[in-house]
Order: C-alpha cells, then sequence, then structure tokens
C-alpha cells in the first residue's frame, strides 16, 4: 500500500513543482472572467448559463495537462522501473488517477467559488454545483490519465488528447450541468465510478502495448 | 533478431550477451525483465529483478539523493541509498539535482539505485556506455562482489567488460 502512495506523493508533487497545475486552474478563471465580456452583463442570463460554463471550462482545463501525465514516465522508463517491480500497470494508471485528481481537484474548486461570483451564478446554486464538481472530476481524472496513456509518444498528443478524451467526457457534462434537476447526481456518480472503476485498466493496457 | 536462444544462470553466474547494434541485446534484457514477451518461448526466474536501462529513469528536478530514495522506498530499503552512492563514488553528489549531473555521472547513479535494491538478479543494459576508465572497473568490482554474494548478473554491452568466468552470448 505504502508503494501505492509514493506513486500518489510523486504526482501530487511533480503536478506541483514543475508548474502543469497552476496553467489548467488560470485557464479555468481565464473562461469564466472571459464569459462576461462575450455574453454581457445580464445577471440573470450569466447566472442561467453559469453551471454549463463552469463545466465545460473545467473539462477543458483537465485536458491541459494531459500530456504530461503519462508520456514524460514512459521516456524516462519510469513505467519500465515500476513495471520490473511487480506492480501491475493498471495499478500503477490507478495510483495516477489518484495523485492527478488531488492535484487539480481542490484547487479547481476553489477557482469554481470565485468563478460563480464572476458568472453571477445565484448563492443557492454554488452548493450543488461544488458538490457536482466533486462528483464528477474524480471521472475526469480517470479520463486524463486514460486519454494520456492512449496518445503517449504519438506526434500531436495534445489535439490527439482532445479528440479521444472529450467524447467520453461529455456524460459527465450533461449530468454535472445540470445536477440540480431530479436524479442527475445519481447519474454522474455512476458515469464518474464507471470511469474511475475502468480508466486504470484501460491506462494499464496501453502502457504494456506501447513497450511491445 | 535472435531465435534458438538457450540461457540458464545459478548464483553466482553471469552472462555477457554481445552483438553488433540491432542484433537484440537491449530486447533480450527487455524480455528478462519481463517488460517485453518473447515471440516465442519462455523466461522463468526466482527472486526480485533490477533493471539498468538506457535511461535514469530518475526525476531531473530532484537531488540525486530523493530521486533514488522514492525507488529505494518502493523497493522497502529506503536506508540503503547511502551506502550505494559510496558504491559507485557519488556520496559528495547526493544533494545535487539530477539534472545537473553528467552522462557518466548519470549511468552511475543508475546503477547505484541497481545496487541499492539488493535484488538477487541484475538485468543491465550497456552499463559501460558513457563510463570512464576508473567507473567500468568500479562496475566490474561491483559485479563481481554481486555474484560473490550469490547473485545473478545478465549484461548486454558492445564495451569491454571483465567477467571472470561468465558465459558469453554472442547474438
Amino acid at each position: 500500500m505504502s508503494v501505492y502512495a509514493a506513486i500518489v506523493l510523486r504526482e501530487l508533487r511533480r503536478a506541483w513543482s514543475t508548474g502543469g497545475l497552476a496553467l489548467p486552474v488560470v485557464f479555468f478563471l481565464l473562461v469564466a472572467i472571459l464569459f462576461p465580456f462575450a455574453v454581457g452583463p445580464d445577471a440573470a442570463l450569466l447566472g442561467r448559463i453559469a453551471p454549463g460554463v463552469i463545466w465545460a471550462a473545467a473539462l477543458l482545463a483537465a485536458l491541459l495537462p494531459v500530456e504530461r501525465l503519462v508520456a514524460p514516465d514512459l521516456e524516462s522508463g519510469v513505467l519500465d522501473q515500476l513495471a520490473v517491480r511487480g506492480l501491475p500497470d493498471a495499478g500503477v494508471a490507478a495510483a495516477k488517477v489518484a495523485g492527478h485528481w488531488l492535484g487539480f481537484a481542490p484547487a479547481l474548486l476553489a477557482a469554481t467559488v470565485i468563478a460563480s461570483g464572476l458568472l453571477q451564478l445565484p448563492g443557492g446554486a454554488l452548493a450543488p454545483l461544488l458538490i457536482a464538481l466533486l462528483i464528477g472530476t474524480p471521472g475526469l481524472a480517470a479520463l486524463g490519465v486514460a486519454t494520456a496513456a492512449l496518445v503517449a509518444g504519438l506526434r500531436g498528443a495534445g489535439a490527439l488528447a482532445g479528440l479521444v478524451m472529450l467524447p467520453f467526457a461529455v456524460p459527465l457534462l450533461i449530468f454535472g450541468a445540470t445536477a440540480g434537476q431530479p436524479g442527475a447526481l445519481k447519474l454522474l456518480g455512476a458515469v464518474s465510478l464507471l470511469l474511475v472503476a475502468g480508466c486504470p485498466f484501460v491506462a494499464g493496457a496501453a502502457v504494456r502495448m506501447g513497450r511491445g | 533478431m535472435f531465435e534458438g536462444l538457450d540461457l540458464a544462470l545459478a548464483p553466482g553466474e553471469a552472462a555477457l550477451v554481445t552483438g553488433p547494434n540491432g542484433a537484440g541485446k537491449s530486447s533480450l534484457i527487455r524480455i528478462a525483465a519481463g517488460l517485453l514477451a518473447p515471440a516465442a518461448g519462455s523466461v522463468t526466474g526466482e527472486g526480485a529483478r533490477a533493471l539498468m536501462a538506457e535511461v535514469p529513469a530518475l526525476d531531473p528536478e530532484l537531488s540525486l539523493g530523493a530521486a533514488l530514495r522514492f525507488w529505494s522506498g518502493i523497493d522497502g530499503r529506503r536506508m540503503a541509498v547511502g551506502e550505494a552512492l559510496a558504491a559507485v563514488n557519488l556520496a559528495d553528489l547526493a544533494p545535487v539535482p539530477v539534472r545537473m549531473l553528467s552522462t557518466g555521472q548519470r549511468r552511475r547513479a543508475a546503477l547505484a539505485r541497481v545496487v541499492a535494491s539488493a535484488a538477487p538478479v541484475w538485468l543491465l543494459d550497456e552499463p559501460a556506455n558513457g563510463l570512464d576508465t576508473g567507473s567500468v572497473a568500479l562496475l566490474e568490482g561491483l559485479i563481481a562482489r554481486h555474484r560473490a554474494a550469490g547473485g545473478i548478473a545478465l549484461v548486454a554491452t558492445h564495451l569491454p567488460i571483465a567477467l571472470p568466468q561468465a558465459r558469453m552470448v554472442a547474438l
């Protein structure tokens, strides 16, 4: 267990020390700042579209660090060294998901509070939105790691990552942005759980195939 | 690549794999490490394996000591790092970030991870690459010590490495 904890901590340390996490959060806030300029200062309209905007921004922000999640470790031989030590690739991927989520989710939730102010989100809608993000972001993190493993080592990996990841993220977007409606949170949880449970195996298989 | 290769190593034994570029030396090491599946045949072995590959797998932003402690922590031998660094003459460089090390120093750092792991089976892929004459002698000494303690070494190289009574495998 401590082995996986070491991998999670390494993910966290690398995410923060290489500055890879400030960028998505800044990007997320930038989108939240730009929207009122584009849509206009109509508070009622902004408040109505705010959850959707925040979810779309979160989705795109989660896409930004994808290139540094798996590819550097594949190149530097870290994944090989872990495999030689008998760790299953899927287990390593699961630890990466946990590390990635712990790195970006708290910062994203904090940024959401700021973004909700910028977008004139009605006061009562903030808590459901934060809960929805809390439920949905593990799925986003898992999807990010699986995508990163699938496109690692390919040319134009960043652009390809968007094509691979975004379609699978659509259910999270739909149920997350409508979290106020009955049942949406449960469906969001189901989708997120499915991604968290399945993506480490996808990522592990992709890493294994990449060695061949 | 190669076929019909049959190799068994008992404790204390070593094998030296030689051959031209592209003969499959690195692939043989990776197959022995379990990273590649052989197209035909099988690999069996007892005990943990330690791999020294072409790439160092040390986080460049960390100090050498911290980068090695990550791996020895996974091996459950965090205390072994200091001794292993001393064994490869890098004890003074422990606080230096990995990215500032030279090629040869990085190779020796990767060797230090192998030493620190205390794995009975060493798989070394071109361990002498980038090493000066003194460091090659150091490497030979470490392999000899490892074998004397009952360890196994499988070494792929195109540079001369002296391994007394080693099996020669020419691909």
